[in-house]
């Protein structure tokens, strides 16, 4: 979550810096990760030289640096207490959330840490962030080997249902591998697009997207280039992983008596949930199979059948099934009216999960595209609509409520879940006692009545409300969300008119300082890096101006007054010839001095626009009040 | 007189953020240099060129919001500065407000009586009405004592043939300008929504 913010200097895309157009999509998945292109809306997933397409999510620890995918995998066997995997899991999220297995957590945690959880490999004190910036970081590298350039852009994924934090986690880890992020789009919209363009699909769709570690449950219309979600659910913690440490748990209560009351170590634990996932992937094609399990140094074979398989798992794909009805009645439609499901993520080839949303849907799910891959084609597609333009046109909504906490606990609700993005809302609170300067406003995001059950997202404090009565001051909250999903909140107080102050206490983030820290530590050159594209985005908005100084003065140069074209042409050239060189304060200056040299010319124009307005209408074309419009002004909001 | 304030908005062009030129109001682009546009003040209606009207085809709502958003939406605006992405951002976000209340009986209905001065909704006065107040009681009741899918779907259906009627009551309302009525139709109708999305929510309860 963002406040007060616009935008942040130094990042913005860079739209004529050479040739720019080519950007990736990325599924940052939780098991693998994808990266794919887009070229004539036709994507293509970018493969390593063995053909592969997945990057598994997993992340080494070695003394010679980190290492990312198979060859990071490959050391869960004699170094597990170096390797992170399902990080995905943690994004945005607390300590408390790190699931564990037979009472052992995968991971040590630095305990004293409240907020984002810190997990602990040797000497090193990573964040979540840091290490999904290394899988974004390999799956860079692989696509700019295959495409032999750079690749600086990209869409990235997130499950839909990713609340606010763990949505800044991933855009903030992109930004670590040094990836500019041109939008974030959601799991199951991406795999729509890339069914819709690819199979020319029409009408209503739900997107069932099991996942390692997330399920989403999307329902879209699709008509004519025009992807609109109608409603979305899921569960940011339910997936694949789930089905693994099901397994994994039956197996350690075959081997309980053995283990005595000493828990398992976090190798053994990690050990065990690779077998406990192979037997569920080996499962898919085979109705029963014997698995190794290492423990106390002593390696037994246990025996899974399918059944037993569909038994240990069906109380998550109960919940998944659970959710899509929940889903289609937000959607406000009957499942007849439903056209199609689309089966997305690696979970969704488990048998037991296509018969349970066969059956719950009355249709045969589509899997034309692999569920593994289209959520990347969808991305390289919509990569491809951003820098290159397109006809189609994503509509996504949020998809968890929005709230700040209230009385006794209690979470007023200002953005509904399910509502279109972008979107603003607004909300006026008051103070409760007399001569009260300061106000607590914590934000929570989800769809339970109490904050405790809601997920916090921040807290900040506005003070320096002037003394009033009680009940007398009007403060108004305002709440934005972006196309990404992300907020930003903004609060002044009404009486008086004070833009107020804000601390912002993150409650899952990372701090503005750790982020720059990682930044200038992530980047070989961070600060020049800074500096350049501090630059560019001068020279870009020069070019801007020129532009529009060109546009003016085509339209209406008759309007110029004696001497005037000269001196706007003197400072026309300072401008472009400032741009030319690499001093960004003198590029400003010279828009400044260009702009209030063309100001004159500005306001005649202005003003021969308003004389003739006034003259061609009668005052009854415009009785009536304007109506209420809580989309905030951006020129207001700059100032 | 309630011209005050408003005629000079509505007549006077704005002043365009990149080349200062005049923009007419509600263009959403600049004229002279392109440049995409505040989204200003227009009501919801005129944002997406209707009248004032409660009778509106929601086949053509949906079609003028494409349309807009097809030309506005941030995707439009990825690589471009950061004030016209702004810009953009706050054109999309009144495009979603204006359709999500146009398209939604109730709320048209609401916004159109807010246009008059009417409030319906936390004015205190929303269960001024007896009949109506007993009517929205028994209908609760009804839902309370619903204990199967199928009691609960026949009050669903129940309620969606009242609340249709309603929506066809407030057409009349409108059309005769007696805005008394469609206040209370209006409130009738809230109750009736209410119930509705509570029926669906004990629906997957029961189910
Ligand atoms: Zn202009």
């Amino acid at each position: 979550m963002t406040l007060l913010q616009l935008h942040e200097p130094g990042e913005t895309p860079l739209p004529h810096e050479g040739d720019q157009a080519l950007a990736v999509g990325i599924d940052l998945g939780t098991t693998n990760s994808v990266v794919a292109i887009s070229a004539h809306s036709k994507p293509e997933v970018l493969r390593d030289a063995d053909g592969n397409g997945l990057v598994p999510s997993v992340v080494a620890y070695t003394d010679a640096g980190p290492v990312v995918g198979s060859a990071a995998q490959a050391r869960i066997v004699d170094a597990p207490e170096t390797v992170i995997f399902s990080v995905k899991r943690l994004m945005g999220r607390g300590a408390a959330d790190v699931k564990a297995l037979a009472g052992t957590l995968p991971y040590k945690l630095d305990a004293a840490q409240g907020g984002m959880v810190r997990l602990l490999i040797g000497e090193k004190r990573l964040t979540p962030v840091e290490v999904s910036a290394e899988i974004l970081r390999a799956v860079k590298a692989q696509a700019e080997q295959h495409l032999g350039r750079e690749v600086t852009k990209a869409v990235v994924t997130v499950p839909a249902y990713f609340d606010d934090a763990a949505r800044l986690a991933t855009k903030d880890a992109a930004k670590l591998a040094g990836l500019e992020v041109l939008r974030l789009v959601n799991e199951p919209t991406a795999a729509a697009l890339a069914y819709g363009l690819d199979q020319a699909a029409e009408g209503i769709y739900a997107v069932y997207d099991l996942g390692g570690g997330t399920f989403d449950i999307s329902i879209l219309r699709l008509e004519k280039g025009v992807f609109q979600v109608l409603a979305t659910g899921g569960d940011a913690s339910l997936g694949g992983d789930d089905f693994d440490h099901a397994i994994a748990e039956h197996w350690l209560a075959d081997r309980k008596s053995e283990l005595g009351s000493e828990p398992i170590t976090s190798g053994e634990a990690k050990q065990t949930l690779k077998s406990a996932r192979a037997a569920k992937e080996a499962l898919t094609s085979r109705d029963a199979g014997d698995f190794p399990v290492m423990l106390r140094g002593k390696t037994t074979l246990h025996r899974l059948t399918r059944a037993e398989l569909d038994r240990l798992i069906q109380p998550w794909v109960d919940k998944t099934i659970a959710i899509c009805r929940q889903v289609v009645s937000d959607a406000r439609l009957d499942l007849s009216e439903i056209q199609g499901v689309v089966l997305v993520g690696g979970s969704t080839r488990v048998p037991q999960v296509r018969r349970a949303v066969e059956t719950f849907f009355g249709k045969t799910p589509l899997s034309d595209i692999d569920p593994d891959e289209v959520v990347a084609l969808g991305a390289a597609l919509q990569a491809e609509a951003l820098t290159s333009g397109s006809e189609t046109l994503l509509l996504d909504v949020l998809p968890l409520s929005l709230g700040i906490e209230t009385m006794g606990g209690l979470v007023e609700k200002i953005v509904d879940r399910n509502t279109p993005i972008p979107v603003a809302k607004a909300q006026e609170f008051t103070t409760y006692q007399d001569g009260q300067a300061a106000m607590l406003v914590h934000v929570v995001q989800g769809e339970r009545e109490t904050v405790a059950e809601c997920r916090s997202l921040a807290r900040f404090v506005l003070a320096g409300i002037p003394p009033m009565t009680a009940g007398a001051a009007r403060i108004r909250v305002t709440f934005q969300v972006d196309a990404d999903g992300l907020l930003t909140v903004s609060a002044s107080e009404k009486t008086t008119g004070i833009e107020q102050r804000v601390e912002v206490k993150p409650s899952y983030g990372l701090s503005e300082e750790e982020m720059a820290r990682m930044l200038e530590e992530s980047l070989e050159h961070g600060r020049e890096d800074m500096e350049r594209r501090l630059l560019i985005e001068n020279r870009v908005e020069g070019q801007r101006v020129l532009l529009a100084l060109r546009s003016a003065l085509a339209a209406d140069a008759s309007m110029l007054d004696a001497g005037e074209a000269d001196r706007i042409e003197k400072a026309r050239q300072g401008l472009a010839r400032a741009i030319e060189g690499d001093d960004r304060d003198r590029i400003k200056a010279a828009v400044e001095a260009l702009e209030d040299v063309a100001r004159p010319f500005a306001e005649r124009r202005m003003d021969r626009a308003i004389r003739a307005g006034l003259a061609g209408h009668s005052i009854d074309e415009f009785k009536g009040d304007p109506g209420g419009c809580l989309a905030p002004d951006p020129e207001e909001e700059k100032s | 007189m309630r011209l005050r304030g408003v005629l000079p908005r509505l007549t006077t062009p704005n002043a365009c953020w990149s080349c200062r030129g005049p923009v007419p109001a509600a263009e959403p682009f600049c004229p002279t240099c392109k440049a995409v546009q505040p989204p200003g003040q227009a009501d919801h209606f005129s944002r997406l060129g209707f009248a004032r009207t409660f009778d509106l085809d929601p086949k053509l709502v949906e079609r003028r919001y494409f349309e807009l958003q097809r030309k506005l939406h941030p995707d439009r605006f990825a690589t471009r500065s950061p004030k016209e992405r702004a810009v953009s951002q706050a054109q999309a976000t009144s495009l979603n407000e204006a359709y999500e209340t146009l398209m939604d009986p109730l709320r048209r209905a609401a916004y159109l009586l807010k246009l008059s001065g009417i409030e319906t909704i936390g004015d205190g006065k929303t269960v001024a009405d007896p009949a109506l107040l007993m009517e929205a009681m028994e209908m609760r009741e009804a839902l309370a004592e619903a204990r199967t899918p199928a009691e609960v779907d026949s009050v669903v259906s129940g309620a969606r043939r009242d609340a249709e009627a309603a929506t066809a009551q407030l057409s009349r309302d409108f059309a005769s300008e007696d805005l008394e009525a469609a206040k209370k139709t209006t409130l009738r109708l809230t109750y009736l929504d209410k119930l509705i999305d509570d029926a669906r929510a004990r629906r997957l309860n029961v189910a």
